[in-house]
């Protein structure tokens, strides 16, 4: 529970005026709340029932989800989730996978492939811009880098029809590329590479680099992206989910189906659904799929987009 | 604390000047160029990207906001591109829908952005104040929701909102309380509530990663000073995270200028969200229903113009007031 977020403390050493270290803030805190002002009993109880409250809040609906895509269509119209009986989760995916001549898993593999691809090739452009902007120096960089922090300031769905006209203009609407190309820009990635780029890789471990003859590109791949390490896993998550939940650029972009992320199915599959109920069953355990990956991801990869958030905010 | 990019940051730079003074000045302007061709390499793509999918963009719709398709008849046969001067903006700021869009959008930023930064700074004091327990687990529940895309929160709590489907509404209806979640007056609300099920933990992330940087002096001489937790809490801790909120002020509000899915979604299912209850609908359905570019470009530039200027607005008002206070603390721009 109290394992240190160990990535914080490069990034700290970066900035001037860092967050402490928390081992000693925690360890004096221990000390101070057994020595006197321990938080009365009532204000303790009340403490946790506000968050614990909250955390219902937003984990009862996950668990509506799952429930309602576990159980039969009967259960779900009876608002019947809690009972034992009526589970027939294999069957709400047979069905799901049958709808349609099973456009779903093709959905499903375009989401992987928009969102992997997507954040792998936007991370690396990122990072590598990021990089750059923290270790050479050259006239104009900061007004430069104020343009990065502009688009960082401009949310993608401004941009989205504006890019519908110009890709309409030279006939790339409807394409894949509509929608891969504009998910690479990230700018807030190339902020992020500048930070950890700043905490992370020491410009002695270049100049040692550049001492044994290795070039610049080389220093860059070999030793600084390897330092660059846990940032990089940080602006890939963040990006992959970006990319995941897009869905304004799909639907303005995209009107073959085959080319549809899951979002964007899953929300013309909605619409049907208010004519046509059995898709309720469809969409629900669409939607289970659909969010199980991003949710493992982030379980498992905690440390890393908490020190990505730290850094993007505590700066 | 303070912004790592600043122009003052310490230059560790690659520039010859660092490397052995033993060199000739021949050598130091071959590794200077050197330098500079990684430099660009690493940088280009990035760039590249930033003219093709952002200036380009943003120019063409500039451009074609003063232009007009005419269209012969029932829009078939050639279309004749007219300059159009102004006439897309004047269509519409004085369109009735897009200001009642925009009034849409003031108001869900009213009840939104004060209660979303009150609800998740409350809960990040509230883990940092030593009498949470669980506390990892709890900001990571929390924080579950951001990782459900927008379009299927909409759609879970849809159904969360939808009679005969909802296990909320039929537990209300038992209570004797029948409430229309998707009625004039509660879809706003019910709007909120979607976008603030989907961000709070992100937020209280944040609040929280500010929190703990908070100096431990600081709280510790409050309470010796005899101020209890409470105190400490509002008047030491929560102006010293003063930068993070408006980070979180900030990008709230300028993502709530873009409500756009959860509408779009409720409106399948209530008559009360139309097809341009925000302006990114308007945008879409000045685009795509109405086929009407230079509308949807007008609209789209004075989003973007809006946008822009009170994130420079409140950028630049943040830095002042942290000047102002005599602290060092930058906003993010």
């Amino acid at each position: 529970m109290s394992a240190p977020t160990t990535p914080r403390a490069p990034l700290g050493s970066g900035a001037p005026r860092g967050p402490r270290p928390r081992r000693t803030r925690r360890a004096a805190r221990a000390g101070h709340t057994a020595a006197s002002a321990r938080p009365r009993l009532l204000g303790r109880v009340a403490v946790n029932a506000v968050v614990g409250l909250s955390v219902l809040y937003t984990l009862l609906p996950v668990l509506w989800l799952l429930l309602a895509s576990a159980k039969n269509r009967g259960a779900l119209f009876r608002s019947d989730l809690l009972s034992l009986g009526d589970f027939s989760f294999a069957d709400n995916l047979a069905a799901l996978f049958a709808m349609e001549d099973g456009i779903y898993g093709r959905w499903y593999l375009n989401s992987l492939l928009y969102a992997v691809a997507g954040a792998a090739v936007s991370t690396m452009i990122s990072v590598a811009c990021g990089y750059a902007f923290d270790k050479y120096r050259f006239r104009g960089k900061e007004k430069l880098f104020g343009l990065v922090l502009a688009g960082v300031m401009v949310p993608p769905t401004v941009l989205a029809l504006p890019l519908y006209l110009m890709a309409s203009e030279v006939g790339m609407v409807n394409t894949f590329w509509s929608v891969f190309v504009p998910v690479l820009f990230n700018p807030f990635g190339v902020y992020l590479g500048r930070v950890f780029s700043q905490g992370y890789v020491p410009d002695e471990v270049l100049e040692a680099a550049r001492m044994d003859g290795a070039g610049e590109l080389a220093s860059y791949f070999r030793v600084a992206l390897r330092m660059l390490g846990p940032g990089l896993v940080t602006v890939f998550l963040f990006q992959l989910t970006a990319i995941w939940n897009n869905f304004f650029l799909p639907m303005v972009m995209l009107s073959d189906q085959k080319l549809f992320p899951v979002s964007l199915g899953l929300y013309v599959w909605n619409s049907a659904a208010v004519v046509t109920p059995d898709y309720y069953p469809v969409v629900i355990s669409g939607s289970l799929l659909a969010v199980l990956p991003l949710i493992a991801a982030f379980v498992l990869l905690q440390r890393h987009w908490r020190s990505g958030l730290t850094a993007g905010s505590v700066k | 604390m303070s912004t790592a990019p600043t122009p003052a940051a310490p230059a560790n730079t690659l520039a010859p000047a660092a490397t052995s003074q033993g060199r000739t000045a021949r050598t130091r302007g071959t590794a200077r160029r050197r330098a500079m061709g990684a430099c660009a390499a690493l940088m280009t793509p990035f760039f590249v990207l930033l003219v093709l999918v952002f200036l380009v963009p943003v120019g063409g719709a500039v451009y074609l906001s003063f232009f007009s398709d005419d269209q012969p008849g029932l829009g078939f046969g050639p279309e004749r591109t007219v300059f159009a001067g102004l006439r897309s903006y004047e269509a519409v700021l004085t369109d009735p829908t897009f200001l009642a869009g925009l009034g849409t959008t003031a108001l869900y930023c009213l009840i939104y952005v004060p209660s979303m930064v009150a609800l998740a700074l409350l809960l990040a004091l509230l883990l940092d104040s030593g009498a949470a327990r669980l506390r990892r687990t709890a900001q990571l529940s929390l924080f579950l929701p951001h990782a459900v895309p927008g379009i299927i929160a909409a759609v879970i709590w849809l159904y969360l909102y939808t009679p005969g489907l909802s296990p909320v509404v039929e537990l209300l209806g038992k209570g004797g309380v029948s409430l229309d979640l998707l009625g004039v007056d509660t879809v706003l609300p019910s709007i909120v509530n979607i976008a603030m099920w989907s961000n709070l933990g992100y937020n209280v992330v944040i609040f929280y990663a500010a929190l703990q940087a908070v100096p431990r002096e600081l709280t510790e001489a409050a309470l010796v000073d005899g101020a209890g937790p409470v105190r400490t809490a509002l008047r030491v801790k929560v102006p010293l995270v003063r930068s993070s909120g408006v980070m979180v002020v900030m990008f709230t509000l300028i993502w709530s200028l873009q409500l756009f899915t959860e509408p779009m979604l409720l409106s399948q299912a209530t008559p009360v969200v139309g097809g341009r209850y925000t302006p990114n609908m308007y945008i879409y359905d000045a685009a795509f229903t109405r086929n009407n570019y230079g509308l949807a470009a007008a609209a789209s530039v004075v989003l973007l113009a809006v946008t822009v200027a009170l994130s420079y607005g409140l950028s630049r008002w943040s830095n002042r007031a942290g000047h102002a206070s005599g602290s060092s603390e930058e906003g993010f721009g």
